[in-house]
């Protein structure tokens, strides 16, 4: 064939085995810098502000004063627990989209429970019977589109989407009941305070961020020392070879999504007793949506999923304190949050892969090779 | 009666929006792209040509409504295939997650539109733009005279029959010609199709584009028409934009079904209000919140009988959401 020519492509692409882990960092900071350089611009040339003091505004909006910094650590364990949710099922290749429904069902039947049989249980009990049921409804929530994936290979993707919207359904039913003649829903139980988290020094999240931090641990350890781990790495990288090495696919597939459903339950109960103490069709805010990218982009690694959950926060923190210093709006956070995102995700390829030029070195060498 | 008409005449209007972005998905997921984007590019499509328009009509001494027209659809398909460029640039050059950079899109669209939109609004709660909306839900001549027939037949503006007109172009192009027949051939196995001597990313990348296009007019139809050319910041589209992936869902990726599909749509999310009124009851509130969800439901129970069914001719396209790499197997 040497004597055939082949005209060689300007550039080619080739995948890479492994990225060294200072190709990933250096990959990723680049590609925030890039994004922040975006943003600049983008901040520049609407808005006529200096960028710089912007940013500096920006960070004030988590950093400014305590009490900041303690809210944008409630928001960030929200994020990170539904994140935290979302791995094992995307580990599996398992698109739940349906986090924000769980999460919703969750909170749901907390939110019931407290109300209904607030005055008839005991305080512990209570806290009990509020959280096995959100767990449950949440692992139910989660395991139906599992059963027919497993069973019939229904498109998971669109199925867990519309739970969503059939779980907004029963929250917007129950609020309406709940609410009565009011205008609104206000705090529930709000005389007798039934229900909700006690303070831990000073705020009832904190006991939020307490479970969020052990959860984080449990679920690092659960994929990656755990028997139960190793058959979802497997069934995510090949269904046919966890199928030959005799793991029953179905099963897993039922049990990783009732597990990601019951811990996004659990989050519905921790918003609801420890951060709301009421519920709405809001209550999981958007958060089961942004998780799916902070899950994607820590690659499962929950530890990963803390720093990334945190610039996200950083970022809405940010742009809420420049929409209040400068009159502009709070739809700047998602503007700035979509551009970052964008870079982080373009990103990927060059970590995944490498470009090589024509006149390069090293695709000469390449051509000898081959 | 008077409320079945009530009802048509509002169901009608609704599914022609999730029928454009159900279109627009439909040829974006036969090229094998899986765009969760959709209701960014609505947000984006509906925000520019609300935003034209409004531009055009406020600084105009004296406005003409077919420059109006023009204008406001130039920019949202130019807004929405920006949009959509951004995800083929992500998915298909750099091989980025179909999902999750759908979703980001669905962010950043809503921001876009949202945060512009604020500048427009200027501290009020809603602006508008009225000669838009006149000539977009301009009645055709004539034939909405002809009294209830002609009501439900022909009281539409005419991106209703573009609409129609685009579904049924959209089901030739795709089983009848040999570029449909091509970009399917991408969507279900994009090497075979390489093999082929087809350009997979120019397909791709096309078809995306295309599709946003489409998808985007349905944010401007929702905005100049269905919502009596009003702007407001708002959470509406982006349900809009979910239920017309669902809607693509329903119609198992065919343009012809869409049109009767986007109609039932339409009748299934005004059930709530009309139904009962028709039966000659009145339901609590918190029942028509429940009613509320039979549209998804609905959807869920076709996916479930579609991959029962398991008939060839009804599945997703096979390669729909991965990307493609020719070296990889």
């Amino acid at each position: 064939m040497s004597d055939l020519q082949v005209r060689e492509p300007f550039v080619r692409i080739v995948k890479r085995d492994q990225a060294p882990l200072s190709k990933h960092i250096s990959v990723r900071a680049l590609a925030i810098l890039l994004a922040l350089v975006l943003d600049a611009l983008f901040i520049f040339f609407v808005t006529g502000l200096n960028p710089f003091s912007v940013y500096f505004v920006m960070f004030k909006g988590t950093f400014g004063t305590a009490t900041r910094f303690s809210w944008a650590m409630r928001d960030l364990v929200t994020l990170l627990l539904i994140g935290i949710a979302l791995a094992p099922a995307f580990k599996m290749k398992f698109w739940n989209i349906g986090a924000e429904g769980q999460v919703l069902m969750g909170g749901l039947l907390t939110a019931l429970v407290m109300v209904y049989w607030g005055e008839k249980l005991p305080g512990p009990v209570l806290y009990l019977v509020m959280l096995l049921t959100s767990i449950a409804v949440g692992a139910i929530w989660g395991l139906i589109p599992a059963f027919f994936k497993a069973k019939w290979k229904t498109n998971e993707t669109l199925f867990t989407l519309m739970m969503n919207y059939v779980a907004t359904s029963f929250v917007a039913c129950a609020v309406n009941i709940l609410r009565g003649q009011a205008s609104s829903l206000g705090k529930l139980n709000m005389a007798t305070q039934i229900g909700w988290f006690p303070k831990l020094f000073g705020q009832r999240y904190n006991i939020n961020i307490l479970v969020v931090l052990i959860l984080t641990f449990l679920m690092f350890f659960y994929l990656k020392y755990t028997k139960h781990g190793f058959e979802i790495s497997v069934v995510g990288e090949s269904e046919n070879t966890a199928r030959y090495a005799g793991i029953n696919v179905g099963m897993v597939i039922m049990r990783t999504m009732a597990i990601s459903g019951a811990i996004c339950g659990l989050c519905g109960f921790l918003l609801v007793c420890g951060r709301d103490q009421t519920i709405s069709t809001n209550t999981a805010g958007g958060n089961g949506f942004t998780a799916i990218i902070v899950a994607w982009l820590a690659k499962f690694n929950t530890f990963y999923m803390a720093l990334i959950a945190f610039l996200l926060i950083f970022l809405q923190k940010g742009a809420g304190e420049i929409a209040s210093a400068y009159g502009l709006n709070d739809f700047a956070a998602s503007i700035i949050t979509g551009v970052i995102l964008f870079c982080i995700l373009g990103s990927e390829f060059f970590i995944n892969y490498r470009l090589i030029f024509r006149s390069s070195k090293e695709g000469k060498n390449d051509g000898e090779r081959g | 009666m008077s409320s079945l008409i009530a009802w048509i005449l509002r169901a009608i209007p609704f599914g022609t929006i999730i029928m454009y972005g159900a279109m627009g998905e439909i040829v974006t997921e036969k090229s094998g792209n899986l765009n969760l984007g959709v209701p960014g590019i609505m947000y984006l499509g509906g925000f520019a040509g609300f935003a034209s328009a409004f531009l055009y009509e406020n600084n105009t001494s004296n406005p003409s409504k077919l420059v109006c027209i023009l204008l406001s659809l130039v920019c949202c398909l130019i807004a929405s295939v920006l949009g959509g460029l951004i995800f083929s640039f992500l998915t298909i050059t750099l091989r980025a997650n179909q999902n999750v950079t759908g979703l980001a899109l669905t962010t950043f669209g809503m921001g876009v539109a949202n945060f512009f939109g604020v500048f427009i609004l200027n501290g009020k709660s809603y602006s508008a733009a009225p000669l838009a909306n006149s000539a977009y839900s301009a009645k055709m001549p004539g034939l909405s005279d002809l009294g209830v027939a002609g009501d439900i037949l022909f009281g539409y503006g005419f991106l209703v029959y573009l609409a129609i007109v685009i579904a049924v172009l959209l089901h030739i192009f795709l089983n009848k010609t040999r570029v449909g027949l091509n970009l399917r051939a991408v969507g279900e196995n994009p090497a075979t199709a390489d093999a082929a001597g087809i350009n997979v990313t120019r397909y791709k990348y096309i078809a995306t584009c295309v599709g946003a296009g489409l998808s985007g007019v349905g944010g401007l139809y929702y905005v100049l028409d269905y919502n009596s050319g009003i702007w407001a910041t708002t959470g509406q589209i982006e349900a809009l934009g979910w239920l017309a992936v669902a809607l693509v869902i329903f119609t198992t990726w065919r343009p012809l079904n869409a049109i009767w599909g986007a109609y039932l749509f339409g009748v299934l999310y005004w059930l709530y209000q009309f139904l009962p009124s028709l039966l000659g009851f009145t339901v609590a509130s918190y029942v028509t919140d429940l009613i509320q969800m039979v549209p998804y439901v609905v959807t869920i129970i076709v996916l479930i009988v579609t991959s029962l069914r398991k008939k060839k001719e009804n599945q997703p396209p096979a390669h729909l959401g991965l990307a493609y790499f020719r070296e990889e197997r």
